[in-house]
């Protein structure tokens, strides 16, 4: 049984429930390869997927997972709805818990917006991401697939490479990967990684390649443009020469190493097209195994009625 | 709290053999049955059946495990929620499928595990084969195809099978009263 009620970040999820999830979620994998990939278990719960920022894999997946699951479901996008007309959050959610909603997913620009919600309003709130803060089912995806990979993470090097500064997934996965008792070490330009980031017990490094030779597993983010308001690095194609990691870097590597990504990639950038289709490669198995560990959380928090 | 035994060695021995000499004398054939255990506890009964049956048969019936927790009426109502591993390397299309669980009490297990066997396609026929029985206490209506031993017990009491694939030293099924 999780403790909250609420999934909104890693932060206060502990190494009991992030094996639970994972245990959990690895039974869903195998409903997911079933003839008939569907489970009656969510059939009297109904989910709003309320996305206040655009999303791709996310919602489709959280979608996706409801379906598996037999919730009813319904989608918001903020693009499409009264919030162009001045409604506040609060309000524009308890309209849709007035239609007798039980869950929320949520996406939101800004950081911390679902906790607030938590505070206020009485469904149980899964974090899709909010702002620059935390994605937590992406971090317990990527946890599930290293373990898929690496087995028990204690000990184990993982390297996280490219904008850490804007990257909700980074955070999330510091705390995931910390809680399980691995070595964490950063890898980007100064700019881009956030000063006192070292309090939270990771190493710091500004060479890809010596990071790379490190550690066993490498979770490569995007250059999140979108959120950059000055420039924080010359040029992309600089930017790429210092911290992208090629098929060559990798072939070049004394052992083979696990290579991450939580889409979508920026072909050329963070990562040349043949490092991202390589054997090392692990991106679709992400992408997979979102899927049950979407499941696994809806699960586990509808359980507590 | 007291406890009574109520099936140990060598008669847990006798009964199972028992028990795989009427799945024989029901014509199973080992190329168009499975065994299915029912997880957690059923799945230990299912090896010690599947194991006598193929001293008995040269194509003994495939063994696999189905755990039906995601399947369960409980769910939101205070039941258990933890899964356990589902294995069916084999097609349960057309086949005949005999369940099979150490206790057999409220039916409400079988159900749901007919509900996610139902997931892996539809097999022929599927069948029930339970050690104990309690009878009196069923809230469905299910009725077992073979019965290692019937007890009639009250809904205050419990069975509690244990086998020494969980580590106790001896197999040993007790009816314990609260």
């Amino acid at each position: 049984m999780l403790t909250s009620p609420h999934l909104l970040g890693i932060k206060d999820l502990n190494a009991e429930s992030i094996d639970l999830i994972v245990k959990t979620a690895k039974e869903f994998k195998e409903v997911l390869n079933r003839p008939i990939k569907k489970v009656p278990s969510l059939r009297d719960v109904t989910i709003a997927n309320v996305f206040f920022e655009n999303s791709t894999r996310t919602r489709l997946s959280f979608e996706l997972a409801e379906k598996r699951l037999s919730a009813d479901t319904i989608n918001f996008s903020a693009s499409s709805s009264s919030v162009k007309k001045g409604e506040t959050l609060l309000d524009t959610v308890n309209n849709i818990l007035a239609m007798k909603v039980d869950m929320i997913v949520m996406r939101h620009s800004s950081p911390g917006a679902p906790h607030y919600l938590a505070k206020h309003i009485k469904a149980n709130i899964i974090n899709a991401g909010d702002g620059t803060h935390e994605h937590p089912t992406q971090a317990l995806l990527d946890t599930y697939s290293l373990r898929e990979k690496l087995g028990d993470l204690a000990g184990k090097k993982i390297a996280i490479v490219g904008d850490i500064l804007h990257s909700r997934v980074a955070l999330s996965n510091i705390y995931a990967l910390k809680k399980q008792g691995a070595e964490v070490r950063l890898c980007g330009p100064s700019t881009l990684i956030p000063k006192h980031i070292q309090s939270l017990g990771v190493e710091v490094s500004h060479d890809v390649k010596s990071t790379l030779a490190w550690c066993d597993a490498a979770n490569v983010l995007r250059i999140q443009l979108e959120r950059q308001q000055i420039k924080y690095f010359p040029s992309l194609r600089e930017y790429a020469q210092s911290f992208g990691i090629t098929r060559k870097m990798l072939d070049e590597l004394p052992k083979e190493i696990v290579l991450m990504h939580p889409g979508p990639i920026n072909r050329g950038v963070e990562l040349s097209s043949d490092a991202a289709d390589s054997p090392h490669s692990i991106i679709l198995d992400q992408v997979e195994n979102g899927v049950a560990i979407r499941m696994a959380v809806l699960y586990l928090l509808a359980s507590r009625g | 709290m007291t406890r009574k035994l109520i099936l140990s060695s060598p008669l847990l021995e006798i009964t199972i053999s028992r028990l795989c000499q009427e799945l024989i004398e029901n014509q199973i054939i080992g190329t168009e049955t499975v065994i299915l255990g029912l997880q957690p506890r059923g799945i230990y009964f299912a090896e010690r059946l599947a194991a006598e049956l193929s001293k008995h048969l040269e194509n003994p019936p495939a063994l696999g495990k189905i755990d039906a927790t995601f399947y369960r009426d409980d769910f939101r109502r205070g039941g258990p929620l933890s899964p356990n591993s589902t294995e069916i390397p084999f097609l349960v299309e057309n086949k005949r499928v005999i369940l099979v669980d150490d206790v057999l009490a409220t039916g409400r297990m079988v159900r749901a595990a007919m509900d996610a066997l139902n997931a892996f396609g539809r097999p022929a026929k599927v069948e029930l084969c339970v050690l104990i029985d309690r009878i009196y206490s069923r809230d469905l209506p299910i009725h077992p195809d073979y019965v290692g031993k019937s007890v009639n017990t009250l809904t205050t009491e419990k069975v509690l099978v244990e086998w020494t694939e969980q580590g106790h030293e001896a197999d040993k099924i007790w009816l314990i009263t609260q």
